[in-house]
């Protein structure tokens, strides 16, 4: 399971994060982690919260000093001006003056940016496009819908037309509809050839946006590759069983135990090499006494990447 | 269930030091303030001071200088300080550079005694005021004129005896018809025994045992600044409760830092091409045309409805009131970079601008403060700020004689920038 690229790739990648420790007081936030990025790729960061997701995504964008170790942005070093360039963050908080109007937010990070004139007003046309909000430019942000807000967020993180753009969780609290559009409006942008750092605890956007997926726990990276390699390399051609029983508990803990797997309320959940190995665990239930309620059959997911490495949920 | 409420009330506030610095210390501070400046203590109750021309130097004048200079409630002045240490000492003011001192602000009251003064010292109707003392006074401080016109008449009572003795008999002989030489020589003999009385124990006003009949020195009131001025403190209480209040908008406006730490705005701001340095640089000019502004339409609205002229002291207008903005916009600008949360900065501000507001003028003039307490206004803006003010609207003075207002007003806005700058670290690198 390869955690960083090759040198090779080192002069010319967009983002280069080399062994970087970041600790606040007596808490390690990030623990010595080091990646790479390819030019046009989008590299999700995956881990539940409080695994510092948004601690390297700031250190990447020049918000935090590290205790040690470097990152450069197509080689220059965070927080330079060139990098700051080049680089575009979508904060998790709506950074944005709720007393603005949407295109008002948009010049005014526009401006911050170093865009004026025509370039500037081209820029707000397009994020106004993107994001969408055309036809509520004139709004007060304040009074935008939830999911308006986080499209505006985002938009104003890209105004000045970064390479790289660093979004971290840009879906949080929004509804499903409001998400949908946020994945539309990161496929225009994977389209358009941007590199992308997306952070997540949700795998199933790290899954369907994320040409790579770095799991993150306690600021380290545990894992770096595709979301198929990652599951092949834990799971190899395993399936999972999903099964849920009516029975005494204490038995059914038991029972579960017995044959290696994990009891979630009345869920159990194996991992079976093939198909065939079910029957067996269906008779051998019926002989413990537990009653069958709901069974199904599924390919492991990043959820159970994160599981089998942790120990632990996603979302616990 | 009541305790319950009480109780979690209790907690909250223990926990809101906001709260809890509004709650006790203000009051507290305030009450201070308030018992210093108008409370019982009799050795801060402030001097008047009094700039004292004695043209006449005659028996009579040098008596009644000795006695105003004896008393405890005066701060009489002869002549000016001396420029610097070790320096000859100045020459007497005369009668030109007594109304000049007291047109500049240095003193509110002047006296001057005019010649022929010792020949008729004691005024008893119309018309014989035609060596009457002058007391040349600033409109805009209207207790000082009365205390010194009272203890001028104290001082003529108390301590020329003889003079009144002399006079009285002067009277007597030019309306009554004369003594006989029995009673003059009783006369004599009574006025002897008062001069060596008097030569004998210094100044009688020292010695209350020492005072006699009543006369009334004529005077002659004179105000030598405002005296044609529409309303005397109008100009007062625009640049006080202007200054105030731009204190509290520039800490209001200055909050705006706050706000947007807390939604993240500041973080996405400083991850641009903005740093820490432009982006309160910005919010400092933006609060000083804002401070501007707000001085401007108080001072417009003095004009249009309490008539104060304002169009023909534009310029030291501008001037002052720039260097008032800068110096409060920076003021803003620090307690928004010392506090944490909005809370807070309420709080603070409200603390401080009160307390800095009573202290430095902006709440009553600082003339009538102990002088102790006048001189702790001068760590407060609004001291400065009402000084120049005064010195454009009141005392028509021109621009140049604000380079001592301005020049604190700008070096407090710099030296608060500069520790603002350095306090505001916290918000650029974790």
């Amino acid at each position: 399971m390869p955690l960083q690229d090759g040198p090779a790739s080192s002069m010319t990648s967009p983002l280069d994060v080399n062994s970087v420790v970041k600790r606040f007081g007596n808490i390690t936030a990030v623990n010595g982690v080091t990646l790479s990025l390819r030019t046009g790729e989008c590299l999700g960061l995956l881990g539940p919260n409080g695994a510092g997701k948004s601690t390297l995504i700031r250190t990447i964008v020049g918000r935090v000093t590290p205790d040690s170790g470097q990152v450069t942005v197509f080689g220059s070093p965070a927080a330079s001006p060139a990098a700051r360039a080049a680089l575009g963050w979508v904060p998790q908080e709506l950074a944005l003056y709720p007393r603005l109007t949407a295109k008002e937010n948009l010049r005014a990070f526009g401006r911050y940016s170093g865009l004026s004139g025509a370039p500037l007003a081209k820029a707000i046309a397009w994020c106004l496009h993107w994001a969408a909000l055309e036809d509520r430019s004139g709004e007060l942000t304040r009074n935008l819908s939830g999911g308006m807000k986080r499209r505006l967020n985002m938009a104003a993180g890209l105004i000045h037309k970064p390479r790289v753009v660093l979004m971290d969780e840009p879906t949080v609290g929004v509804d499903p509809q409001s998400r949908n559009r946020i994945f539309e409006m990161i496929e225009v942008l994977r389209s358009e050839g941007t590199t992308i750092i997306y952070t997540t605890h949700y795998m199933e956007e790290a899954e369907r946006l994320c040409d790579r997926v770095a799991i993150v726990d306690h600021g380290r990276i545990i894992a770096l590759d595709t979301s198929e390699a990652l599951v092949r390399n834990s799971f190899g051609s395993r399936n999972q069983v999903i099964a849920r029983f009516d029975g005494p508990p204490a038995e059914l803990a038991a029972w579960v135990a017995r044959h290696a797997g994990r009891l979630t309320d009345s869920t159990a959940e194996f991992t079976i090499e093939h198909p065939t190995q079910i029957a067996v665990l269906l008779e051998s239930a019926s002989a413990a006494g537990l009653e069958l309620v709901d069974l199904s059959l599924r390919r492991p997911n990043l959820e159970s990447v994160f599981l089998n490495l942790t120990g632990r949920e996603l979302r616990d | 269930m009541i305790f319950s409420i009480i109780r979690t009330a209790l907690v909250s506030l223990r926990r809101d030091r906001a709260a809890l610095a509004l709650s006790f210390i203000l009051p507290v501070a305030f009450f201070s303030i308030f018992a210093v400046i108008f409370g019982g203590r009799r050795d801060t109750v402030p001097k008047v001071s009094v700039i004292l021309v004695d043209q006449d130097q005659s028996e009579a004048s040098r008596q009644l200088v000795k006695a105003l200079e004896g008393d405890g409630s005066l701060n009489v002045r002869t002549k000016p300080p001396a420029k610097t240490k070790g320096a000859e000492p100045p020459a007497d003011y005369t009668a030109a550079t007594a109304e000049a001192a007291v047109k500049a602000g240095d003193v509110s009251v002047a006296l001057i005694v005019p010649r022929g003064f010792g020949d008729h010292p004691i005024s008893f109707g119309p018309g014989e005021n035609g060596s009457a003392i002058e007391l040349l006074n600033d409109a805009s401080d209207a207790i000082a004129p009365q205390v010194v016109a009272g203890l001028l008449q104290k001082a003529a009572m108390t301590a020329m005896p003889l003079v009144m003795a002399q006079q009285g008999m002067n009277y007597t002989g030019e309306y009554i018809g004369g003594f006989t030489p029995e009673q003059r020589k009783r006369m004599d003999a009574g006025l002897a025994q008062l001069r060596e009385r008097q030569s004998g124990t210094g100044s009688a006003a020292q010695n209350p045992a020492a005072s006699h009949g009543g006369g009334i020195i004529p005077v002659k009131t004179r105000s030598v600044v405002g005296e044609n001025k529409n309303n005397p403190m109008i100009s007062f209480y625009a640049a006080a409760i202007g200054v105030m209040f731009l204190l509290f908008t520039a800490s209001g406006a200055a909050g705006a830092l706050l706000d947007e730490a807390e939604s993240g705005a500041l973080d996405r701001v400083l991850s641009t091409r903005v740093t820490m340095t432009t982006l309160l640089a910005g919010k400092m000019l933006y609060n000083t045309m804002l401070a501007f502004i707000q001085l401007t339409v108080m001072f417009l609205w003095a004009w249009a409805v309490f008539k104060l002229d304002f169009f023909s002291h534009i310029s030291g207008f501008v001037v002052m009131g720039l260097s008032t903005a800068l110096a409060v916009a920076a003021f803003g600008i620090l307690l928004a970079s010392l506090c944490h949360t909005r809370a807070q900065l309420g709080a603070v501000s409200t603390l401080v601008i009160l307390i800095m507001s009573s202290i430095g003028g902006s709440m009553f003039p600082r003339f009538l403060m102990p002088e102790s307490m006048q001189k702790a206004g001068l760590f407060t803006i609004n001291a400065w700020a009402i000084d120049g003010f005064t010195k454009v609207f009141w005392r028509d003075l021109p621009v140049s004689a604000l380079w001592q207002q301005v020049s604190v007003l700008l070096a407090v806005a710099i030296g608060l920038f500069l520790i603002a700058r350095r306090i505001a670290r916290r918000w650029e690198y974790a």
